[in-house]
């Protein structure tokens, strides 16, 4: 049974593997394992030798961009959100929680053709901005509520004691709430980056020149010809998936925490 | 946790001081802060989700876009195809996760393992795994005629008929996203008490009897929350079918989507394309109500 299991997760990222390795004149004769592997797929898409990938640091840069920008604005707007909801605990607060929880399960692509017309108004399709919105937007909830999760936990006499010596809301913000939630910061600024380094949709929509598109919009591109290289096109996703995965593996601790695990223990 | 009135304690030397803590203010200067720290936030939900969705809602009042869309075979067709995906995917994956889920609970190195590259479907992005999957499914060239051949079972156009490019789009679902909610399932698990399988064993109760008196009433509430939420995700894919199917053979595979895709990109029609998507949201909004309630 756990073999069975372990089979069917390993295969597709084995094949994966092995058409990454194999050369062009075994790519059309299927077997179970590489007759000659070759690391030559790597070497064309790092120095950008065939027609397919000769933007690939440009789209390399783009991705990281966005998704740098991405994970700034995300830590940002949900470090002050949580720190709204979990530390001044006001009134409202229950509207703004229950709005991330609305934008956090809507599905995004509901909202994309709308948003398509929208930054075409505004005149910002094909730039970064388009992206780097949409993103936060959708990144921002699930960050919020794991901060939230943790903000909770600090005893409120901390920023109590803070207050008498005189200190307001923001220099309590920076001085202490942020230096204790560092952590989890790291933890949730690294899943806003990932989640931008992902996404398919928005970045098909918003971006359109050649060096302007991302990774995985590159990636998707090659499907429009009938003669793509699926053994380069391999070679990509294997570099493309390498930094995620390392990440999900440092932090799953983190990651299955947040609205569901929330949502466990409250039931 | 103290808070409010609670932590205004009287008198003495701290007095003055208290009152300006953070615990101790008014209500409504409390919202005055809370909302200033939230604003960042409300913006992007009134500019990019609110404003958007009014958009949506205000194109789906033209009743000529229905005409069009309930006339159009593909888009019964679609709704169809969305439905069997959505259900069947969902469905399946989060049963498999309860199952898998109860199997990975025991502690040992065997599961230790399994738990760890059960993760990796879900740590690589989208757009590799259904690559490969899709080469993996060419009719030519990819691994699963070679392997159906050596069984004797003759080589199929896997992609090129609806039902089994359905067939794989729903098969990738589950191997892309059965991890997440195995462990989200897992970890409701671990959070039953372990007194009352104790208890249970005590009574002498086998393990089908466990699982229908003890596991099974906990997790009913996690369990609905997650078919729900996974639903609701579901419903709204794009990513997955685009780039397996394109909705290809002849348009027999879209899902709402990638129609709304089709209909905006291809045809040009952004007011279809909205329209899909509409005729959508009244169910959407729904399930997402219901879930707010739940989750709150």
């Amino acid at each position: 049974m756990l073999a069975l299991v372990a089979g069917w997760t390993l295969f597709p990222i084995y094949y994966m593997v092995s058409l990454a390795i194999t050369p062009w004149s075994d790519l059309f004769r299927p077997v179970y394992f590489v007759t000659h592997p070759t690391l030559d797929n790597f070497k064309f898409v790092l120095f950008q030798e065939s027609p397919f990938v000769k933007y690939f640091w440009r789209w390399l840069a783009n991705s990281l961009l966005v998704s740098s920008a991405v994970m700034v604005a995300v830590l940002a707007v949900a470090a002050m959100g949580s720190y709204a909801l979990g530390r001044i605990r006001f009134g409202l607060g229950r509207l703004v929680s229950g709005m991330t929880l609305f934008t956090y399960i809507i599905p995004a692509s509901f909202l994309s053709i709308p948003f398509f017309k929208i930054m075409g108004d505004y005149d910002l399709l094909d730039t970064y901005w388009a992206l780097i919105f949409a993103m936060t937007t959708f990144a921002a909830p699930y960050a919020l509520w794991v901060l939230w999760d943790y903000a909770k936990t600090i005893p409120a006499e901390i920023d109590e004691s803070a207050a008498i010596d005189g200190a307001g809301p923001l220099s309590i913000f920076f001085r202490i709430y942020l230096p204790l939630v560092t952590p989890t910061l790291i933890a949730v600024g690294t899943y806003a980056f990932f989640f931008a380094w992902n996404e398919y949709l928005y970045a098909v929509l918003l971006l359109q020149g050649e060096s302007m598109i991302t990774l995985p919009v590159g990636m998707g591109n090659f499907l429009t010809s009938d003669d793509a290289p699926w053994n380069l096109l391999m070679a990509l996703s294997v570099i493309y998936s390498i930094p995620p995965v390392i990440f999900y593996y440092i932090f799953r601790r983190y990651l299955t925490h947040g609205l569901v695990s929330g949502a466990v223990q409250g039931t | 946790m103290a808070d409010g009135v609670a932590s205004a304690r009287p008198g003495g030397l701290f007095s003055r001081g208290v009152t300006a803590a953070a615990g101790a203010l008014s209500p409504r200067s409390r919202n005055v802060q809370g909302l200033a720290f939230s604003l960042p936030l409300i913006l992007l939900f009134l500019a990019f989700v609110v404003y958007p969705l009014y958009f949506e809602v205000t194109q789906a009042l033209d009743r000529y876009t229905y005409e069009v869309l309930f006339n159009d075979p593909i888009y019964v067709q679609t709704i169809v195809n969305t439905l069997v995906y959505v259900g069947v995917a969902v469905n399946v994956k989060l049963f498999l996760a309860l199952l898998l889920s109860g199997l990975l609970e025991s502690e040992g190195r065997a599961t230790r393992f399994l738990s760890a590259i059960f993760l990796l479907p879900w740590a690589i992005p989208v757009l590799p795994g259904i690559l490969s999957v899709r080469w993996m499914m060419s009719s030519q060239w990819g691994i699963l005629n070679l392997i159906s051949e050596d069984l004797g079972l003759g080589t199929h156009h896997w992609l090129a008929s609806r039902w089994t490019a359905i067939g794989a789009l729903i098969l990738f679902h589950i191997w892309k996203y059965l991890p997440f909610w195995t462990v989200i399932i897992l970890a409701a698990r671990r959070g039953i008490p372990p007194q009352l399988y104790e208890a249970a064993a005590i009574d002498g109760a086998g393990v089908f009897q466990t699982f229908r008196y003890i596991s099974f009433p906990l997790l009913a509430g996690i369990y609905l929350i997650c078919s729900l939420l996974s639903m609701v995700f579901t419903l709204g894919d794009f990513t997955n079918v685009q780039l397996m199917t394109g909705g290809a053979p002849g348009d027999s595979t879209h899902v709402l989507a990638t129609l709304a895709y089709r209909y905006t990109f291809r045809l040009g029609k952004i007011d279809w394309g909205v329209g899909v998507f509409a005729t959508a949201l009244p169910v959407t909004l729904l399930f997402i109500f219901i879930l707010i309630k739940k989750i709150k």
